[in-house]
Parts: structure tokens; C-alpha cells; sequence
């Protein structure tokens, strides 16, 4: 099982890569960033972009295929969107439910 | 940097998407084609995954595969569909639901997988299917015309949301073609159909590759959210 350790390493590297892609860096490596909504630094699209970066990253790093944009991800109270902290958290949940979880 | 392109086409174990996987790997593209059942083509420029195109995990783990095997995609055509053709009173829910997860939710997905991918690379062509059945309003394809009427609008609001990744997304819309998806429709109706077209004869695999090719060529990159029907249907 991974650790949550693990998704969180794997979230900022994708948080790197999506900072090389874009050319600057607006995204603080922390738990607490804010990713959607209110005070995220993001706009629609560059959240999508992070969101597959950290899809793609999931893959190759830790071997796991998810879609992160689970019906539960736009209609919870609560996005697991909201910060890293909230998105590590569901990928964590998500990869708890596979199969093989 | 090996620049051979890559496309992905769906339902291709017979009828034009068979045809059109023979076409684009003797033209030297990397064609990667999927169906319900096994390949039947066999060629170095070809490789099949066999999978439903509505299941989301299966669609999920191949689209992985591609990039990580790939690392790139250039086209995809959304071939894959299913028809019933029966009246709507005696069409039952199973097939109606079938008919829609086939054509809409498997366009849909692979939309989505496949802009992920071009994305990457800012470059990106899209085909959908859609069908004449949707302009002539045609009887006893209720399902099959809305759920591709659905493909029609998925492709026009695709166009607006992919269009700053730099990929297009169009539509071609066949008339009636001899392949097995209109086996079982009487020999009268198909006529009553041709006879409503501009141009009435039956298409061919040739007019529907010749809209691709325009859709996919580099110099059409100012051209998205467009379908194309074949036989002068409007």
C-alpha cells in the first residue's frame, strides 16, 4: 500500500513539472496550497493542466492508473480540489479503492 | 527524435475502421486501433487493444500504455458505434442504453484521454462520427440519431475547450454505407434514404477518408467544431 508520504512527493514533483511547462512557478510545495477556488493562484485552465500532470505523474511514479476526475471531485461539499493537503488525501482514497488497493 | 505520427482509431476489427488501419499503416503512420474483439489485421505499423470503448478503466490503462509507449498522440478517430434499427415503442431500454455508453460515452472518454495526450505536444486532431440519421430526423433510428446528435454537440463544445491546446475536433457525417451496421435495415428504406440525399448513391470508405484527410492535414488547423456530411445532406 502506499504511503501518503509517497503521494504527496509525487503531487510537487508534478507541481515541478507543471512549473517547467508554464515557464514560472505560482504554486507553493506545502499541504496548505490552494489549488481551486478562493485565493488559488491557478486559473480553470491551469488547474486542469496540474490535475493531469499529477494523473500522468501517478502513473509513472507510482504505477497507478486513476482518473482523478472522479464524479466525487466536483460534487463534494468539500473539493478535494481545494489544496494539496485535500488532493493527496483523495488519491490516497482512490487508490485505497482499486482493486488491488 | 523518431517523428512517426501517431493515430488512434476505435472499432476497428471490421467495416471502414479495418479500412481505415490498412490505409493509414501502409502510409507509414503508427496506427493503434481497439475493438470488443480480437485484431484481425496484422501489420509493423499496427498495434490492437482489445477492450470495450465505454469501459473507463480499460480506456484509462490504454490511453497509459500509448503514452508511456508512444509518447505521443497525433490523431484520433472516434469510429467506434453500434445502431438498432426498430421503431421507439419496440426499442427496449437495454439497447437504447447500450446504443449511448457505444457512441456518446466512448466518444466522450476518448476525447477526453486523447486531449490529455495532445495536450502535451500543443498539437492534436480529432475526428468524430456522427450520421446522416441526425439531420433527416430518420424513423425508427431514435437512439442511434440522438446519440450521435449528442457526438455532434460533444465535437462543437470539444472545438472551444481543446482549441487553446491546439487540437480540432470535427465530425464527419456518413450516409448510408454497405457495411454491417446497416445489414439488417430493408433494402426499400435504404433507398427512401439515398433518395433524400443530394447526391443519391451509396458512400463509400473513399468519401469518408477523403473528409478526414482534410480535417487531419496541418493546414487545417483554423478549422473546429465542424461536421461534414456526406451525400449532400444538411
Amino acid at each position: 500500500m502506499t504511503d501518503i508520504s509517497e503521494i504527496y512527493e509525487t503531487i510537487y514533483e508534478a507541481i515541478d513539472e507543471f512549473h517547467a511547462s508554464k515557464g514560472e512557478g505560482v504554486l507553493e510545495k506545502s499541504p496548505e496550497t490552494i489549488l481551486f477556488g478562493a485565493g488559488s493562484a491557478l486559473d480553470s485552465m491551469g488547474l486542469v493542466d496540474l490535475i493531469v500532470t499529477i494523473e500522468q505523474s501517478l502513473e509513472d511514479k507510482l504505477d497507478v492508473v486513476i482518473t482523478l476526475t472522479d464524479e466525487r471531485a466536483v460534487s463534494r461539499k468539500n473539493s478535494p480540489f481545494r489544496t494539496v493537503e485535500a488532493l493527496a488525501q483523495y488519491i490516497h482514497l482512490l487508490m485505497k479503492e482499486q482493486p488491488d488497493g | 527524435m523518431d517523428d512517426t505520427r501517431v493515430m488512434l482509431i476505435t472499432g476497428t476489427r471490421k467495416g471502414i475502421g479495418r479500412w481505415l488501419v490498412e490505409h493509414y499503416a501502409e502510409q507509414g503512420l503508427m496506427v493503434i486501433g481497439c475493438s470488443r474483439g480480437e485484431k484481425t489485421f496484422d501489420h509493423a505499423n499496427y498495434r490492437h487493444y482489445t477492450l470495450d470503448v465505454a469501459d473507463e478503466n480499460q480506456v484509462r490503462s490504454m490511453f497509459s500504455d500509448i503514452r508511456k509507449t508512444d509518447k505521443r498522440l497525433d490523431v484520433l478517430i472516434n469510429n467506434a458505434g453500434t445502431a438498432s434499427m426498430n421503431h421507439s415503442i419496440l426499442t427496449p431500454s437495454k439497447t437504447v442504453r447500450k446504443i449511448l455508453e457505444t457512441n456518446t460515452l466512448g466518444t466522450f472518454l476518448f476525447c477526453r484521454e486523447a486531449a490529455k495526450l495532445m495536450k502535451k505536444r500543443g498539437f492534436g486532431r480529432i475526428v468524430n462520427f456522427g450520421t446522416v440519421a441526425t439531420p433527416l430526423k430518420l424513423e425508427g433510428e431514435a437512439a442511434y440519431a440522438a446519440s450521435k446528435a449528442a457526438v455532434l454537440t460533444l465535437t462543437q463544445i470539444f472545438a472551444r475547450e481543446f482549441a487553446e491546446m491546439g487540437i480540432t475536433v470535427n465530425a464527419v457525417g456518413p450516409s448510408p454505407i454497405l457495411t454491417d451496421l446497416i445489414r439488417s435495415v430493408p433494402e426499400e428504406r435504404i433507398q427512401a434514404i439515398l433518395q433524400r440525399q443530394a447526391i443519391p448513391r451509396f458512400g463509400e470508405f473513399r468519401d469518408v477518408l477523403n473528409v478526414i484527410e482534410f480535417f487531419i492535414q496541418p493546414e487545417s488547423d483554423f478549422v473546429t467544431g465542424q461536421t461534414i456530411f456526406l451525400g449532400g445532406v444538411s
